[in-house]
């Protein structure tokens, strides 16, 4: 297993954000979250990622591993140095910075100009639609842009494992579409992918396998394809399609 | 004449102040609050080494910087909890701190009678003397300053702290180690400002805790973002705007009863108009959100 999380328990100060949830993501998967607004998905991306803390949340007991190791409570940027990284909710790409420097602030820890610079083309090679942006400022770019920036930029750190937060937030239905199709290259091209979806039908249809949150807890857990044909999925999330 | 040349020198230290102050709000976007206590301790520093000790001032002054940055130090800590607001208290807070220890610590600074008889720079024996020597003493360091500063944010690690500014939670995603930069931003620019206050008195040779309250630290904060945050050369305008500016209002040929509240309203009014106009400063392209 990639990542293994075992009896996670975190709260937002007194308020219990996760109760006692297990899961999985492994080498080569791409598996998804799904469930409605505040059963703690994005909690447990923030778990992982160590940006549950800078948010003011706290874990309070449970394992995390990565490749076997406990990454519980290493800060991000070391988190980052084990092959995490983070498409976070929203986006979050730096504004008023150009599409090259925020690629740049992706280049982690290292002054090889050369190699950057071909981290930069591989991903632009994935994202083309970046390309003649390049030199515009990341806030001027259109909500669909600014989500492949963000992956774009996530992508940079060369991770084993992408979180990625709500990445269909906002996006009108070209995008989504696009942004779904790029996740699932992504993947093809050896990065493991932990998607956290509102957009449950989606992210069901490109995951291997998906995990069903409700207040705080696990309540189902199954292979894509299964979650989308379940009945209980479909009434609550799917719109009964 | 001389009169000029002194506006210029005292120009010259508060652009290093500014430059240093821009650092922390323009670059990285920390609302800090206490600069002066940089100044202040640089100052202090390299002239009690001066007079007690007969250190050099050309020894002094570094040493009176790291002091600073020690302080910067300190004074970046709670900036790793606090944000915005609360940060800008913290920091508030420290700039009293700092000016309370100066007036209070009677056996060391002579608290509020300050220090006279600060001695001078001196170039191979030669005791510099007159505005003329210290204009070029301060620009020397003015473009010191500048040059180091202008090498920080044009580099990676300006970058990152532009990053931070920008977003921070997407910074720490991009495996940034936040709260180390935040710190070393607080320990670069109280350097700089530690220079700043080491120049000015050993310029004056008199300095008492008056001259670095906390009121001293708004009036540089305010020059950073009358000339405009995240930039430079606007460090340059903010600071000579702000110095020349009410000096110039002395000229209005008005009976001294009236020409000094009026200098502080006008003042005011420059202010107040600037913001609406144009609320990015002078030569900035960011503004607070």
């Amino acid at each position: 297993m990639l990542l293994e999380v075992k009896n996670l328990m975190a709260r937002y100060g007194a308020v219990m954000a996760l109760k006692d949830i297990s899961f999985d993501v492994g080498e080569g998967e791409i598996v998804a979250m799904i469930g409605p607004n505040g059963a703690g998905k994005s909690t447990a991306l923030n778990a992982i990622s160590g940006v549950l803390e800078a948010t003011d949340g706290s874990i309070d007991s449970g394992q995390i591993l990565f490749e076997g190791k406990n990454i519980r409570g290493l800060r991000t940027d070391e988190l980052v140095a084990e092959g995490i990284s983070l498409v976070p909710e929203g986006r979050r790409v730096f504004p008023t910075m150009t599409v090259l420097e925020n690629l740049q602030m992706g280049a982690y820890k290292r002054n090889d100009k050369a190699a950057i610079q071909q981290d930069i083309e591989s991903v632009l090679s994935l994202l083309p639609q970046l390309k003649e942006r390049m030199k515009q400022k990341a806030g001027t770019l259109s909500t669909g842009e600014q989500q492949m920036l963000a992956m774009g930029r996530a992508l940079m750190l060369k991770p084993k494992l992408l979180l990625a937060d709500e990445p269909s937030l906002g996006l009108s239905p070209n995008y989504l579409e696009l942004v779904f199709d790029k996740l699932v290259e992504i993947n093809k091209n050896g990065t493991s992918i932990l998607l956290v979806e509102q957009n449950a039908s989606e992210a069901l249809e490109i995951a291997h396998r998906g995990y069903v949150f409700s207040i705080g807890e696990i309540v189902l857990e199954d292979t894509g394809k299964n979650l989308l044909r379940d009945e209980k999925v479909k009434k609550s999330f799917l719109g009964g399609l | 004449m001389e009169y000029f040349v002194h506006i210029l020198v005292i120009t010259g230290i508060y652009v290093i102040l500014t430059l240093s102050l821009n650092l922390v709000v323009g670059y990285t976007g920390l609302a800090a609050l206490g600069h002066a206590a940089f100044s202040c301790v640089g100052a202090y520093a390299s002239s009690l080494l001066a007079m007690n000790y007969g250190v050099s001032p050309w020894l002094g002054l570094p040493i009176g910087a790291c002091s600073a940055a020690v302080l910067g130090a300190v004074v970046g800590a709670p900036s790793l909890r606090l944000k915005g607001d609360y940060l800008a208290l913290a920091t508030f807070g420290l700039g009293v701190i700092v000016y309370s220890i100066a007036k209070n610590w009677v056996a060391v600074t002579r608290g509020p009678m300050g220090l006279p008889g600060i001695p001078g720079f001196s170039i191979f024996g030669i005791q510099l003397s007159g505005v003329w020597a210290y204009l070029i003493l301060v620009a020397v360091f003015v473009f010191l300053t500048y040059f180091v500063l202008r090498r920080v944010v044009k580099s990676p690690f300006g970058r990152i702290l532009r990053g931070i500014r920008e977003d921070e939670v997407a910074a720490l995603a991009m495996g940034k180690n936040v709260n180390k930069y935040k710190i070393i931003v607080f320990m670069v620019g109280a350097f700089f400002a530690g220079i700043a206050g080491s120049l000015y008195a050993h310029y004056i040779t008199f300095i008492d805790p008056s001259s670095f309250t906390v009121m001293e630290s708004i009036t540089i904060l305010l020059m950073v973002v009358f000339g405009g945050m995240g930039s430079l050369g606007g460090s340059f305008a903010g600071a000579a705007v702000l110095v020349i500016f009410p000096e110039l209002l002395r000229f209005l040929g008005m009976p001294s009863s009236v020409a000094a509240p009026l200098r502080q309203m006008i003042y005011g009014l420059l202010l107040i108009v600037l913001m609406l106009k144009r609320p990015q400063g002078i030569l900035g392209t960011y503004r607070w959100k």
